[in-house]
């Protein structure tokens, strides 16, 4: 099985910054990954530039053996085959939980408008959250936002999950019911890359963890093996600092 | 758990008829001062010795009736290029603002005509800009040439459209580009996303400040008449000049407060919403 996502020797530069250094990542079909790194390591930055709302300033990066990088190909088109849910929801707040879901679907893909509102109607029932399809998001709570923002990205049916820092911006008692969802998802099959400076949160979901360093993935490996065993120096310094002492 | 199975309790009683009581108080007192400032405006004004004379030159019923249906006719006039101009420089501000905000070299001749075109109206005197359509362009003497009252109106329009076009534009600026980088990242187009995204949440911002300039406007499409066209203050200075009296004007002052009364409730209506939903509804 060849991989969904490849990045190779992507750089990116913003300003004076190189924050991007030739980084390579592969992610397997079905794999989830965990980016962690200091702030400011260029997590968000990464996923960004996969969604294709960055422009590269070198390196390629292919979806599914396809050049997306590519400067001919239509970036509409290669983003709806991505999903990407962000830190601050950034949900539509002058549209109803129900019609945040069917945008895409009715605008982007053409699909009617109760189809498309079937499909939203039984993917809120299934993270409990039926009865707030005509909710306005200002009504929710910051995990109901978020669970709502994935449950968004996931209409089109993507072939890739990106999550950024999703549960950084929630109260700790909400952020169980959003891993919940990611847990359930990662059952499903679902390609994954998450970016998050939760320990917790890498170790439960990820089948392989990334630790970014100046521009490139320094020291990656299965959790246990990377959050409890890291063989890099860096690493350990930066484990070390989240650690409670 | 005290208290709530049998009904609110002595304290919550209390603090009600507190508040009954302060209601009360506050009417009352309301009502008082507004009386009493009232009555001292009338004394005022009807005692004063110059009373009589601005009664009979400003305020002769029998002139106001006479005056009134010139007024209406008028007033007609200015109703209906209100409606037309609103539309027109709504719609054309809009234009205007969406192409400021195109991205991309391709569209640099867009952008700075749009610029240039809201910095060349906001700073032309509307009379200029009538006079130019109105005398100036019948001058070219082309075939299908408009009325002057088209004319008149393409004036006003192209002149709020440049107060307008950056009305919208404020408000699409206000709308944070995370908007924008979610809308994208579900497959939507530039396009898509401020048609769909962007436009309805700048739109719900800026509706107090664009009702607030066709407030304005409906003052000031009564310039046409500068042209010919006679609108309800040409009207009433007609009437004015033909009774050697002032009446015509306050006919006129009068229906225009009264026309403006609805337009002005539903800005006040609209802020009021708007706050209240920045205040998360
Ligand atoms: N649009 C931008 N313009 C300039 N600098 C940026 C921009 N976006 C991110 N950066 C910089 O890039 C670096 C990486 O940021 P980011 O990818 O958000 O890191 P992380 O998500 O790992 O905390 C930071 O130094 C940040 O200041
Ligand atoms: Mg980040």
């Amino acid at each position: 099985m060849s991989a969904v996502l490849a990045c190779t020797g992507v750089r990116k530069v913003f300003g004076s910054t190189v924050v991007l250094d030739g980084l390579d990542l592969t992610v397997a079909e079905h794999e989830v990954v965990a980016l962690i790194g200091a702030s400011g390591s260029g997590k968000s930055t990464l996923l960004r530039c996969v969604n294709l709302l960055e422009d590269l300033d070198d390196g390629m990066i292919h979806l599914d053996g396809e050049h997306i990088t590519d400067p001919r190909i239509n970036p509409d088109l290669v983003r709806r085959k991505i999903g990407i849910v962000f830190q601050a929801y950034n949900l539509f707040p002058h549209l109803s939980v129900l019609d945040n879901i069917t945008l895409a679907p009715v605008r982007v893909h053409k699909r009617s408008r109760s189809d498309a509102r079937q499909q939203a109607l039984s993917l809120l029932k299934r993270i409990g959250l039926e009865e707030k399809a005509d909710a306005y998001p200002d009504r929710l709570s910051g995990g109901q936002q978020q669970r709502v923002a994935i449950v968004r990205a996931l209409v089109n049916s993507p072939r890739l999950l990106l999550l950024d820092e999703v549960t950084s911006a929630l109260d700790p008692e909400l952020v169980g019911e959003v891993l919940d969802l990611i847990r359930d998802l990662k059952r499903d099959g679902m390609t994954m890359v998450l970016a998050t400076h939760e320990m917790t949160f890498a170790r439960h979901v990820a089948d392989r963890v990334c630790f970014l360093d100046a521009g490139r993935i320094l020291e990656q490996g299965p959790p246990e093996q990377v959050l409890d065993n890291p063989v890099e120096a860096r690493t350990q310094q930066f484990l070390r600092r989240l650690a409670p002492a | 758990m005290t208290g709530l199975a049998d009904g609110p309790t002595q304290a919550q009683l209390d603090r009600i008829a507190w508040r009954r009581r302060q209601t009360v108080r506050s009417i009352l007192v309301a009502a008082l001062s507004t009386a009493v400032v009232g009555a001292l405006l009338v004394v005022a004004i009807t005692g004063a010795p110059g009373w009589d004379r601005v009664r009979q030159s400003f305020l002769d019923p029998s002139i106001a009736a006479d005056a009134l249906p010139d007024v209406l006719r008028g007033l007609w006039l200015n109703i209906r290029l209100l409606v037309f101009c609103a539309i027109g420089s709504l719609g054309l501000g809009l234009v205007i603002a969406l192409l400021r905000t195109l991205r991309g070299p391709v569209f640099f001749p867009v952008r700075a005509l749009a610029v240039s075109y809201t910095y060349t109206f906001r700073g032309l005197p509307l009379i200029i800009v009538i006079y130019v359509l109105t005398l100036g362009v019948p001058g070219l003497r082309l075939q299908g040439m408009p009325s002057v009252l088209v004319l008149g109106g393409a004036a006003l329009v192209l002149t709020y459209s440049g107060y307008i076009a950056e009305v919208f534009r404020a408000g699409i600026e206000s709308v944070h580009p995370s908007q924008i980088a979610a809308a994208r990242s579900l497959g939507l187009t530039y396009r898509q996303a401020m048609r769909h995204v962007v436009l309805p949440q700048a739109v719900r911002r800026v509706a107090p400040p664009l009702l607030n300039d066709t407030v304005a406007l409906q003052k000031d499409v009564g310039l046409v008449s500068l042209a010919g066209p006679i609108d309800a203050v040409r009207a009433a200075q007609i009437s004015t000049a033909e009774h050697f009296n002032y009446t015509p004007y306050i006919v006129a002052g009068v229906l225009f407060v009264l026309l403006a009364i609805p337009l002005i409730a539903v800005t006040d209506w609209v802020t009021v919403r708007a706050a209240r939903r920045q205040a998360g509804r």
